[in-house]
């Protein structure tokens, strides 16, 4: 019996025009949680298709108890004990929890009758087993995102998965439902089973793992026990340099002022809103999920009209009622979901960042493509997305350069009030600070830039001033000196407005 | 990490990507059926013949081009066969009524375009009606008024010159064809060209992301509709001429017409796919197999289930390539695995 419940050997994947795994490997012992890190397009998502059975290697072994395997479908990987929980929860929200546990592999007695009783009793002591609490018979989408996760190991558990993938769980989850999870998956250990956790939070990897594999730029870049490696290190290891300093240094000067908010309100989603923006200023907005920071904006932005106060750019009155007639006034947004929102991921490149000024391009609507070309490889140049061609659809784009390219849109646009929502939103940490590194250099070069950001770091690193948000309401503001982590936080859980 | 590649701003060019087009698989379809028609009568390639044969179906085809931009958008009309019934009843009426047919056919144009208006206000004011139901209920009021006004009587007794339309010619060329090429370029260059048709397609690939690109998503909806109302009563004009009367029950099924020719021209019912050169070849590749097999003399049912054959071949033909290449994957992997 081999050490290694699982090991993969010089495994390569080729996609057309992108090697997207060159020549790694990874040693899975029994009974471990294993950390596999990596920024964006690192290749970690190939690689767990491969395990998976949904990609078939191009070359490489693949060894399960020392033995050779090799895995046609999922079918396949599912039968060898292997299952995998992914990041966006794949479920059957109108089915029942039980319903969902024995998708694909119900308990079926004579006739083609289902045994509900069976299977309701089955998936009530998986639940046990996991600590839930809610009921084998409740609606999937009556859950949580955190107990769906649990339903997802109940139902490996059910197919008797002695390897459980966990493809970064905790992105959607609260500090409390991690620390949960966290209880589940050493409770999974225990019981003999092995954990691949993929996450790109370094807190989920020295909480629960106890050895780390990184990959970087498909490739295999080492292994090592968590408790031996310093936060420093994996920086290095995943980025291949240094990122002393993340954040860039603060010295924006606020010049005049560029966009004023008065009194804005929107019934049952915000109230009394009113505050100044001033040119090279990132001002920050941060809250709670569900503070009414996106609606806000969205409303500034013309998706969704308010109902009363006034807007001034640069001390004229504007009327956005519509995304349009918002950046022909000079303000333009950065949405939170950059796929359903943000990109036509099957358009090129180039395309995308031509969208929102059509106009600048055409002589009486008819386009100019060579300038529509030239204008967007510059823009792309001058953000450096990664790509190797303007013509290139964006949705081949990892994370952090989609992210880029809707910037580019931003710019295009001529706007000089900037609603940055969630910028750097599921990116990479190389990805981040380049973000950061734009925003700065926005702000230095006389842009209004608006931040609507929750991670603390992000917001304290970047925001020259801080506004909170809670229910829709402001409940405190803070210069770049007088805040601080906690402040924030009890101005973001306040039960009453302050002031 | 490798240092940033500056980004290209060439295109890179497939030979593959090119000859797997739709287009060339349509064309040769459309040399297959002149082939096939060639050896029915010796007069059918006659060049003459050929462009004789076009007025036989281009009526519908003025219909078509807009067609294409709806359905890129992700919608659909099939409310176009009863507009174009409204529009061709109201001209002959108001030139019964002694109105010049001048003007009744720019009533015939206004009646068409205010039917897409119609459709085009209701979808934009309420966005969660599915434009399948909203045109599917105008599509029976619209020839609900056309039957009310004129029961089953006919208008008829049209000027000569009118008749021109249907059967007249500009040289060697029929009007009809001419005025469809005219039409063909106008729309191919609006759809491929200006900032309207790349809006088009945006709103047909994400709606959303075009709506927070400030994409006026509504407007474009509301001129798209109003566009293949007043196409609708171009085509009430030629038709109405190729006939010399018209009557409310006139243009039965070219709702099903019209989106057969588009879709098979490759343009997506997923939107945001297609392009105005497939959807005319299509035309010519469906008009004359309609051709053909009249001069065979197929009954029009049988016709009807040749191009219904045709369609679903089209619209499976991209998942039966990805199904093969997927199998030849699986293949080579199981070789390799041994």
């Amino acid at each position: 019996m081999s050490e290694h419940i699982l090991e993969l050997r010089n495994i390569t994947k080729i996609f057309p025009g992108v090697k997207a795994l060159d020549n790694v490997r990874f040693q899975l012992k029994k009974g471990e949680v294993h950390a596999l890190m990596g920024e964006n397009g690192a290749g970690k998502s190939t690689f767990i298709k491969i395990i998976t059975g949904v990609h078939q290697p191009d070359g490489g072994d693949m060894l399960l108890d020392g033995k050779p395997v090799f895995f046609s479908s999922p079918n396949d990987a599912q039968a060898a004990g292997i299952a995998a929980i992914y990041q966006h929860v794949t479920c059957y929200p109108d089915l029942s929890v039980t319903e969902n546990i024995f998708m694909g592999h119900e308990r079926i007695g004579g006739f083609g009758r289902l045994k509900w009783n069976e299977m309701h009793a089955e998936a009530k002591t998986l639940l046990e087993r996991l600590d839930a609490t809610f009921s084998p018979k409740a609606l999937m989408g009556s859950l949580s995102v955190a107990q769906q996760q649990i339903v997802e190991i109940a139902k490996a558990f059910s197919q008797n998965a002695r390897i459980i993938i966990m493809d970064e769980p905790t992105a959607a989850l609260t500090k409390r439902e991690s620390e949960d999870l966290y209880r589940v998956t050493e409770q999974l250990r225990d019981e003999g089973v092995s954990i691949i956790f993929i996450s790109h939070r370094f807190e989920d990897m020295y909480r629960v793992a106890s050895r780390v594999t990184v990959f970087r730029d498909a490739q295999y870049i080492g292994s090592w026990n968590v408790k031996d490696i310093s936060p420093k290190d994996m920086i290095i290891a995943m980025v291949g340099r240094e990122i002393t300093q993340l954040f860039p240094e603060k010295n924006h000067s606020a010049g005049k002022e560029l966009f004023r908010v008065e009194n804005l309100g929107k019934a049952g989603y915000f109230a009394d809103i009113s505050f100044t923006l001033r040119e090279g200023e990132v001002l920050g907005f941060t809250g709670l999920v569900g503070a009414g920071r996106s609606e806000l904006f969205q409303s500034i932005f013309g998706i969704m009209p308010y109902d009363r106060g006034r807007i001034f750019v640069e001390g004229r009155e504007v009327s956005l009622r519509s995304p349009g007639q918002s950046m022909r006034e000079g303000v333009a947004y950065l949405p939170e979901d950059r796929q359903k929102q943000g990109l036509v991921l099957t358009w090129s490149i180039g395309r995308n960042i031509s969208l929102p000024s059509l106009k600048d391009y055409s002589r009486r609507g008819w386009i100019r493509e060579k300038e529509e070309i030239r204008r967007s490889h510059s823009l792309s140049e001058r953000l450096t997305v990664k790509a190797p061609s303007v013509h290139d659809p964006a949705g081949s784009l990892s994370g952090g350069n989609q992210q880029k390219v809707v910037m580019a849109k931003l710019l295009n646009t001529n706007a000089r009030i900037l609603i940055l929502d969630e910028p750097t939103k599921g990116v990479d940490i190389g990805a981040k600070s380049a973000m950061y590194g734009i925003i700065d250099d926005l702000a230095k070069k006389g842009y209004g830039i608006i931040l609507i950001a929750s991670e603390m770091p992000e917001v304290l690193g970047m925001c020259d001033r801080i506004i909170v948000m809670k229910g829709g309401r402001m409940t405190a503001e803070f210069g770049r000196d007088d805040a601080s982590q906690e402040a924030i936080l009890e101005a973001a859980m306040a039960n009453r407005p302050a002031g | 990490m490798p240092e940033a590649r500056t980004i290209s701003a060439e295109k890179p060019f497939s030979l593959k990507a090119f000859f797997l087009q739709w287009e060339w698989m349509l064309l040769t379809v459309f040399i297959l059926i002149q082939i096939v028609n060639s050896q029915l009568s010796p007069y059918y390639l006659d060049a003459e013949n050929l462009v004789y044969t076009t007025t036989t179906f281009l009526d519908k085809a003025f219909i078509v081009l807009p067609m294409v931009f709806v359905i890129i958008m992700g919608e659909i009309d099939i409310s176009v066969g009863s507009t174009v019934a409204l529009s061709a009843v109201l001209m002959g009426m108001s030139n019964k009524a002694g109105l010049p047919m001048s003007l009744a056919m720019c009533v015939c144009l206004l009646v068409g375009l205010a039917c897409g208006m119609f459709n085009g206000l209701i979808l934009t004011r309420f966005k969660e009606l599915a434009p399948m139901i909203v045109t599917l209920s105008t599509m029976i009021i619209y020839r609900g008024i056309a039957l009310i006004l004129l029961e089953d009587r006919a208008v008829g007794k049209f000027p000569s010159w009118f008749k021109e339309f249907g059967y007249g010619y500009l040289g060697p060329i029929p009007y009809m064809l001419a005025i469809f090429a005219a039409f063909a370029v106008l729309f191919g260059l609006l759809l491929h060209k200006t900032s309207f048709g790349r809006q088009v397609y945006a709103i047909g690939s994400n709606r959303t992301a075009s709506l927070f690109s400030g994409v006026p998503v509504d407007r474009i909806r509301f001129i798209v509709y109003a566009l293949i109302g007043l196409m609708s009563g171009v085509t009430a004009i030629f038709l109405t001429a190729k006939m010399g009367s018209t009557r409310p029950n006139v243009a039965q099924g070219y709702e099903l017409d019209v989106i057969a020719m588009t879709v098979l021209g490759g343009v997506s019912t997923a939107g945001g796919k297609g392009r105005m050169i497939g959807a005319v070849v299509s035309v010519f590749t469906v008009g004359y197999l309609r051709f053909g097999l009249g001069l065979r003399n197929v009954p029009a049912e049988n016709l009807l289930i040749v191009i219904g054959v045709l369609l679903i071949v089209a619209v499976m033909l991209p998942n039966i390539r990805t199904m093969i290449e997927g199998r030849l994957a699986k293949a080579e992997n199981r070789r390799r695995a041994r």
